[in-house]
């Protein structure tokens, strides 16, 4: 008798109506305004890859040991480098990166021995053109530079 | 041929492979009598990328990310797999505080894929409402792995040995959060579903497989509990240190569609049991089993498969001693439960046909790989 009675008025339907509109409280609303809200991504974000300079004189900390490009699984890193006559040491002439083959898996930056690679929370990663998606040394160490644009 | 145009004759109908239902690019080819399926077929391979080939020419830290990319909304248990695989042949083990850290994340993540899985079915259905409300509480996990690893879905959380990545601050806090938050509303989908008529009479002695069939296909996961058979890996043969945890295998009686969704809605809040004793349990130690730095295994061949949110996922790896793996082999639990497609779908109707692929929950990236 309940089960017909529960039938004939549509009680499921009814509840599941319910919970609708309990749902419809502000405080469950979780959608993000993008362009005018910038997500804050996490600490260990994996994004755009870094060349980390050291902040008293602006040189690079990288020391050329090529370990970020054996330890990549889709070899897209080079380093260039030239062994310094004087110094006996090795210089950075250029460093590229392919972020359009990257996967960001973060093992470049786990083998960097010295911190200058790193993944940072940068995530517009978007350009114009496949050659874009190339980074060089410069493009590294300055970071990407989304267009912020006024609405 | 038909004589006049009143007869009728089998009509092959193509769906896929863009049709939003089926979940990826999954092309069937399906011969209809009517509205009646007379059978399928299944073409696959529009998402292939080779990654058991891949595999040959990495080296064994390297391929660990390719494989977060067959099962993309259940990365963790694919990384969980292939390190175990690897541990085994190496002969090392995870540290305890590694294997409870994993199990915690594989157990959230098995979480968050039966909320896409739920979802998406749902509006295949046509029930809009359960999949915002199931993103929405999939971003609660989501937010916690982009935390602790850096990645949201294709996670690369695990290494070979143990973890690369110790918690962060307020991790257990931020899990037990999620877990006392999810429950009531795990109750709300059911509010909102399982006494649904419109839901009942769709799911309801549609798309049967029987306990006998699912063993013959090779069938694993939330459909064979759903046929009867309490198959649960984390329990049949545990890995990673599951036998210290108290939880029930959810097992249901006819093995059709509307089984296979009250499987997975239960198999969330043990997942949800598991989290909250892992949590509880958390040693204090290091993360990293000693591992070379240049892993390079002993000859010899290695199979370790775990319970994945889909079934029975294996690695089979072959080592030569080098520092590359000589073949590896996937055993995805999608491709082999999709096998089993053509027996549940044959006699019923097109619509049901969406509602069976929903309810085998395939994901394409690991059909294909």
């Amino acid at each position: 008798m309940k089960k017909l009675l529960r039938k004939i008025f549509l009680a499921d339907l009814l509840e599941g109506l319910w919970v609708t509109f309990r749902n419809q409280d502000p405080k469950y609303i979780v959608t993000e305004q993008y362009p005018f809200a910038r997500p804050k991504v996490g600490e260990r974000y994996r994004g755009a890859p870094r060349l980390n300079t050291n902040p008293e004189n602006g040189e690079t900390l990288c020391i050329s040991c090529d370990l970020c490009a054996l330890a990549c699984p889709e070899n897209l890193i080079v380093v260039g480098w030239e062994r310094n006559a004087q110094t006996k040491r090795k210089e950075l002439v250029n460093f590229t990166y392919d972020t359009s083959r990257c996967m960001f898996c973060g093992l470049c930056e786990d083998a960097c021995p010295v911190d200058c690679l790193e993944l940072t929370q940068d995530f517009e990663l978007a350009n114009y053109s496949r050659d874009g998606a190339i980074w060089d040394r410069q493009m590294l160490e300055e970071g990407p530079k989304p267009a912020r644009y006024k609405f | 041929m038909a004589e006049t145009y009143l007869d009728s004759t089998e009509l092959v109908l193509n769906m896929g492979p863009q049709h939003p239902s089926t979940h990826g690019v999954l092309r069937v080819i399906v011969k209809l009598d009517g509205e009646k399926v007379l059978g399928t077929d299944c073409v696959i391979g529009y998402l292939h990328r080779g990654v058991e080939k891949i595999a040959e020419n990495r080296t064994y830290t390297q391929f660990a990310p390719y494989v977060d990319r067959m099962d993309y909304v259940a990365s963790v248990s694919n990384g969980l797999g292939y390190c175990l695989a690897v541990e085994k042949l190496l002969g090392v083990e995870a540290t305890p505080r590694a294997q409870v850290v994993r199990v915690i994340l594989t157990e959230l993540n098995r979480i968050a894929s039966h909320l896409l899985w739920l979802g998406t079915h749902a509006l295949d259905i046509g029930a809009i409402t359960p999949l915002f409300y199931c993103m929405r509480e999939r971003e609660y996990v989501l937010n916690i792995l982009e935390k602790y690893c850096g990645a949201r879905l294709t996670t690369h959380a695990f290494r070979i040995g143990g973890l690369q990545y110790e918690t962060y601050e307020g991790f257990e806090q931020e899990c037990l959060a999620f877990c006392d938050m999810f429950l009531p509303k795990a109750d709300e989908y059911e509010e909102l579903l399982t006494g649904n008529r419109i839901w009942v009479e769709r799911m309801r002695g549609v798309g049967i497989l029987s306990a006998a069939d699912c063993k013959a296909y090779g069938v694993t996961g939330p459909m064979i509990r759903a046929a009867g058979e309490k198959w649960d890996l984390r329990k049949a043969q545990p890995y990673s240190g599951y036998q210290n945890y108290d939880f029930d295998i959810p097992t249901g009686e006819f093995g059709d569609n509307f089984d296979r969704y009250l499987v997975r809605m239960e198999e969330m809040r043990q997942s949800v049991r598991i989290v909250r004793q892992a949590v509880a349990a958390l040693p204090a130690g290091p993360i990293m089993a000693k591992v070379p730095k240049v892993i390079k295994p002993p000859v010899g061949e290695v199979y370790v498969s775990i319970e994945a949110p889909k079934g029975e996922l294996g690695y089979y790896i072959v080592s030569d001693g080098s520092t590359q793996p000589y073949r590896v082999r996937v055993r995805p639990p999608s491709f082999v439960n999709l096998q089993a497609l053509d027996k549940m779908a044959k006699g019923c109707l097109v619509a049901d046909l969406v509602a069976i692929i929903g309810t085998t929950d395939i994901v394409l990236g690991e059909v294909d790989r």
